[in-house]
């Protein structure tokens, strides 16, 4: 008897969470194959973008291995994307970390870093923290992969910058940190990242790699 | 809004868990897989591992544990003790650690600290402080396991150690670590009022009301150990037998800790969150 598993392609740029992901991958059932070959991530029935460290750095691994126009065109397919930390943020236009940086534009908008301090109080950076995704008025978590997923519950973030989005209806979640409120995740057709990792948000951040698993065909 | 971490830490002697008092002294406790999936269970925000020994003998048997580990348990790692290059932070983390804490490496060649920050980003890399009080009251640095002088005094090194890019502190009182007499609230507050990175607090925590002293001031974590360590062993009292290596006249003995109030992460979470105090679950 064969069992035909679901398979992701994990983008492996040299940076980042690989691991972390693909074992929370596997643990749903869900096959993965680290990869940095075009025609594979073109081919792919579903990618994640992982990604821990510098905004600049992984833009130039990314373009150094030829990989941005083949993840362009991944999305444009329509299959399942999920970009997660650093990996949400480079889908976005530039990065103000070591002055304006270019990331791969599929979603308007820019990162920014948390200021030091916000209404007199002191910011820590980063913000390693366990914080609280809340759900924006009018956006339905049913249909994404926060599906399942109460408003409100707590997910593992660590991150010192924050992205920005232009348009409102690209906001999937809202986090506030010490009054400073931001969006933490993103959908847009395909494509859902988030800021924080649910890789390292125990049993309930794994219901997310489920999820994803399912929007696979 | 933020919930402060409650953080296990789990002191490793080659297979063991084991812990000692001011970091001296240790006693076989158990398998260090078997409590880390208790807590995960229990709710612990993340995981500390500390390879004791590596420091002193060039050991790293840490990496097995946290491999394993890193595929069953869903939550961050950290991972420090005889992290001295970059080629050691880049297995770690390989094996599957988040963060790697460095203390000794750090004082020995503070150029380290930016390297690594560099190469791995400040929110990988946690400066260690191990402090000790003087006479004079002043708190000074300490390395191999509290064993080193080093004369460098603690909120000198802590803004140091940030501006050169360490991403969050961890301050360690060598003087309470073990004891259960509460944690230095004095040492702790000094530091992270000078710095604006994340601090964990560790190092002393005997009872409940310990918690909600320490979390008076801005930290964001605590780190503990024997607090939890002594509840948690009740539940793997059957596997004793199968330990070897190590001092385990203390397991053996089936002693207590009287010092130290035998709690699990669920109780102390209770306790801090009726104080006001937001909590993960």
């Amino acid at each position: 008897m064969t069992v035909n598993l679901k398979q992701v392609v994990i983008v492996d740029y040299e940076l980042g969470n690989l691991f972390s992901v693909k074992h929370a991958c596997n643990k749903v059932g869900l096959e993965t194959i680290l990869s940095f070959d075009k025609r594979e991530i073109e081919n792919a029935s579903a990618i994640i973008l992982p990604g821990v460290g510098a905004f600049g750095d992984a833009m130039d691994n990314l373009n150094k291995l030829d990989l941005a126009e083949p993840i362009k065109d991944f999305i444009a397919t329509g299959k399942p994307f999920l970009g997660v930390c650093l990996g949400m943020q480079l889908l976005f236009e530039e990065s103000e970390e070591f002055g304006a940086k270019k990331g791969l534009g599929i979603v308007p908008g820019v990162i920014k870093k948390f200021p030091k301090e916000f209404r007199n109080k002191k910011m820590r950076v980063p913000q390693i923290a366990w914080n609280q995704i809340e759900k924006p008025e009018n956006v339905d978590w049913g249909t994404t992969a926060l599906k399942g997923i109460k408003d409100k519950e707590f997910m593992y973030f660590i991150h010192s910058f924050y992205a920005q989005p232009i348009d409102r209806s690209d906001i999937l979640t809202i986090t506030n940190y010490n009054d400073f409120e931001y969006c933490s995740a993103i959908h847009n057709k395909n494509v859902s990242a988030m800021q924080f990792h649910p890789e390292k948000s125990g049993e309930i951040g794994l219901k997310i790699y489920d999820n994803f698993k399912n929007l696979i065909v | 809004m933020i919930a402060t971490r409650i953080i296990p830490r789990l002191d490793i002697k080659g297979p063991n868990l084991v812990k000692g008092i001011h970091l001296e002294g240790l006693r076989v406790l158990g398998k260090p897989e078997d409590f880390a999936r208790y807590y995960y269970e229990n709710g612990a925000d993340e995981l500390m591992f500390m390879d004791v020994v590596a420091s002193l003998y060039e050991r790293n048997s840490l990496q097995d544990i946290i491999s394993r580990t890193a595929k069953e348990l869903f939550i961050p790692l950290t991972v420090g003790g005889g992290i001295r290059n970059l080629d050691n932070i880049k297995s770690v983390l390989r094996a599957g650690a988040d963060k790697v804490s460095i203390n000794t490496a750090a004082i020995k060649n503070p150029d380290f600290i930016k390297k690594a920050a560099s190469k791995f980003g400040s929110s990988t890399i946690v400066l260690a402080i191990e402090a000790i009080k003087q006479p004079d009251g002043k708190y000074f640095a300490y390395i191999d396991n509290g064993r080193e002088y080093t004369g460098l005094e603690v909120v000198e090194w802590a803004k140091r150690g940030e501006e050169l890019g360490a991403g969050e502190i961890v301050i360690t009182s060598v003087d309470r670590e073990g004891t259960g007499i509460g944690f230095d609230t004095e040492l702790i507050k000094s530091v992270a009022d000078a710095v604006s990175v994340p601090v964990i607090a560790h190092g002393g925590a005997g009872k409940l009301s310990d918690f909600e002293e320490v979390l008076k001031n801005d930290v964001s974590a605590v780190a503990i150990s024997s607090i939890l360590h002594y509840k948690a062993i009740t539940q793997f009292q059957s596997q004793k037998d199968k330990l070897e290596e190590g001092n385990l006249e203390f397991l053996k003995s089936g002693k207590k800790y009287s010092k130290i109030e035998a709690l699990t992460i669920q109780e102390i979470k209770t306790a801090i969150a009726s104080k006001g105090i937001l909590t993960r679950n």
